[in-house]
């Protein structure tokens, strides 16, 4: 019993992580229409720079907010840079961008920082929590809690989310009531990248920091998006939980997958989920009138 | 009356594809007036130009300020408010959120509460139907919150792109008899494309005949109503 607590709770904590990435590709998604494959390069070369700040002597949680900020201008400057003159261009010369970016980030981290694994450390007190799961996952999962809470109530509540989905929605629209498409396709992105920098720092503690760390991680983010469907930033959120969970448990029972496997399990579930619930488990049919 | 937009040599296209060839006309202060012509004439093209939604040139004077070359943004926030084709809701929120949305450009937050209020006695339906999704409105309702979404901006000019399309004749009375109050009451300028010629004269003061990207005839509704080949060629009798 307390067996499976522990890989349920494991999964919860790893599952906020992917409910991130899955927010961030979901959140990108909307506002263009593909997924951002170069998401999890730009996660982790956000953790390096957190690291770098640390290994210069600035303590954790300024360096984590200033990553974070960081990150933000970082993705509103690619989106101005890179993705802005390719608005008219078709899918693949996005999806080439998307595995540039991929090869930039990973080869620019490697030649400053070399490819060499490092340990990154955890904000949080060592120990656990009632011996079942690490006191680090405990503080991750109530940090992507408090950043999700944000985010949602940011779309919610506040003029500039609204408009930002708005613009995602029906640009030509939102133009008509004055909102600037442009730059909420902007800030969509340095959002996403800021997301991403969370996560990324988050997780580092426990898959330790090199230039590809972010690559399994990120299939199970895109997993989670996939599962939860695609047009519902709420269900990406849902899909990583279950992700999580699902991932640690079939990894922990199913004695054929074991933790060499347990990749895998997060292809099955992308391949199943397009095969029998293409929009998600959550994803809404939208209801439109013609 | 003195001139609200006063617009001279204006061209449009859509790639090498010229559609306007050179418009001038102006709109008055208070009035309705309204663009005529058959498909492909250009109708639409004139108010996508106005609101900068097409490749153009030429000179578009909003009172004293040139908006010819400014983003769209920026000319909503000037106060011309598009009605655009096919309603253009944003269909996965709810009815007032679409409204509030409406006053994106405004930050007088006790004034845009009394304007919902506003639209709400306009269109009661809407109230009714306010936490409903936007999509989920019939034709009628979709287009009053379009009309709704538009005047939440204040504006000083109205674009209208075929308002009537698509809904049932009693609706479209009701409708355009809201649009007059509108212009009346509120002094809003409006500048109306339509299909229906016969409702559109009824409705504005002035109007003008587009063809092929030409301005042919323009005058009062009156004399435009009494022209031989407007008469045979668009009201049909």
């Amino acid at each position: 019993m307390d067996l499976f607590l522990q890989q349920i709770l494991t999964g919860i904590a790893n599952g906020a992580i992917y409910a991130c990435l899955a927010l961030a590709v979901v959140m990108i998604y909307q506002a263009i229409d593909h997924f951002n494959f170069a998401q999890g390069e730009m996660a982790m070369f956000s953790t390096y720079i957190c690291w770098s700040l640390i290994a210069a002597g600035v303590p954790y949680w300024a360096a984590f907010f200033i990553t974070i900020i960081v990150s933000f201008l970082g993705g509103l400057a690619i989106e101005r840079i890179i993705i802005k003159p390719l608005h008219h261009a078709p899918v693949l010369s996005h999806i080439v961008v998307f595995i540039g970016l991929i090869a930039i980030f990973n080869s620019t981290a490697g030649a400053i920082w070399d490819h060499t694994i490092k340990t990154f450390p955890s904000p949080f007190p060592s120990g656990s929590f009632g011996g079942l799961i690490g006191l680090h996952e405990v503080g991750m999962f109530f940090v992507t809690l408090i950043l999700l809470l944000a985010i949602f109530s940011f779309f919610k509540f506040t003029r500039v989310g609204m408009a930002m989905q708005a613009a995602a929605a029906n640009p030509v629209s939102a133009e008509l009531v004055g909102i600037r498409v442009a730059w909420m396709l902007a800030l969509g992105w340095g959002l996403a990248a800021a997301i991403g920098a969370v996560a990324g720092m988050m997780i580092a503690p426990i898959v330790f920091l090199d230039p590809n760390m972010m690559l399994g991680i990120l299939l199970y983010g895109f997993a989670a998006a996939i599962v939860g469907g695609i047009s519902s930033p709420g269900g990406a959120v849902a899909g990583g939980f279950l992700v999580g969970i699902i991932e640690n448990l079939a990894g922990t029972y199913i004695p054929a997958i074991g933790s060499e496997l347990k990749l895998t399990v997060a292809l099955v579930l992308i391949v199943t989920v397009l095969l029998f619930k293409p929009n998600g488990l959550f994803g809404k049919t939208i209801v439109t009138r013609v | 009356m003195s001139h609200l937009l006063e617009v001279k040599g204006l061209h449009a296209s859509y790639g090498p594809t010229n559609v306007l060839n050179g418009l001038d006309f102006s709109l008055e202060k208070g009035g309705v007036t309204t663009i005529l012509g058959a498909n492909g004439a250009g109708k639409t093209t004139t108010l996508r130009a106005i609101s900068g939604m097409v490749t153009r040139s030429g000179e578009i004077k909003l009172e004293e300020t040139d908006i010819g070359a400014m983003a769209t943004a920026d000319i909503t926030r000037q106060g011309i408010a598009h009605v655009p084709e096919g309603r253009g809701t944003f269909v996965r929120m709810s009815t007032e959120d679409n409204l509030n949305l409406g006053a994106y450009s405004r930050n007088d937050k006790a004034g845009i509460a009394e304007d919902i209020e506003r639209v709400y006695s306009y269109f009661p339906i809407l109230k009714q139907r306010r936490t409903q999704q936007a999509g989920t409105l019939s034709g009628g309702e979709a287009q009053m919150l379009a009309v709704g979404r538009a005047l939440m901006l204040r504006p000083r000019l109205l674009l209208l792109d075929e308002p009537s399309f698509g809904l049932a004749p009693l609706i479209v009375q009701e409708l355009f008899a809201i649009l007059k109050r509108i212009n009346v009451e509120e002094g809003v300028s409006m500048l109306l494309v339509e299909q229906n010629a016969a409702l559109a004269l009824e409705m504005a003061d002035h109007a003008y005949l587009l063809e092929t990207g030409n301005i042919v005839i323009s005058g009062t509704s009156q004399s435009i109503l009494e022209n031989e080949t407007v008469r045979r060629s668009y009201l049909g009798y």
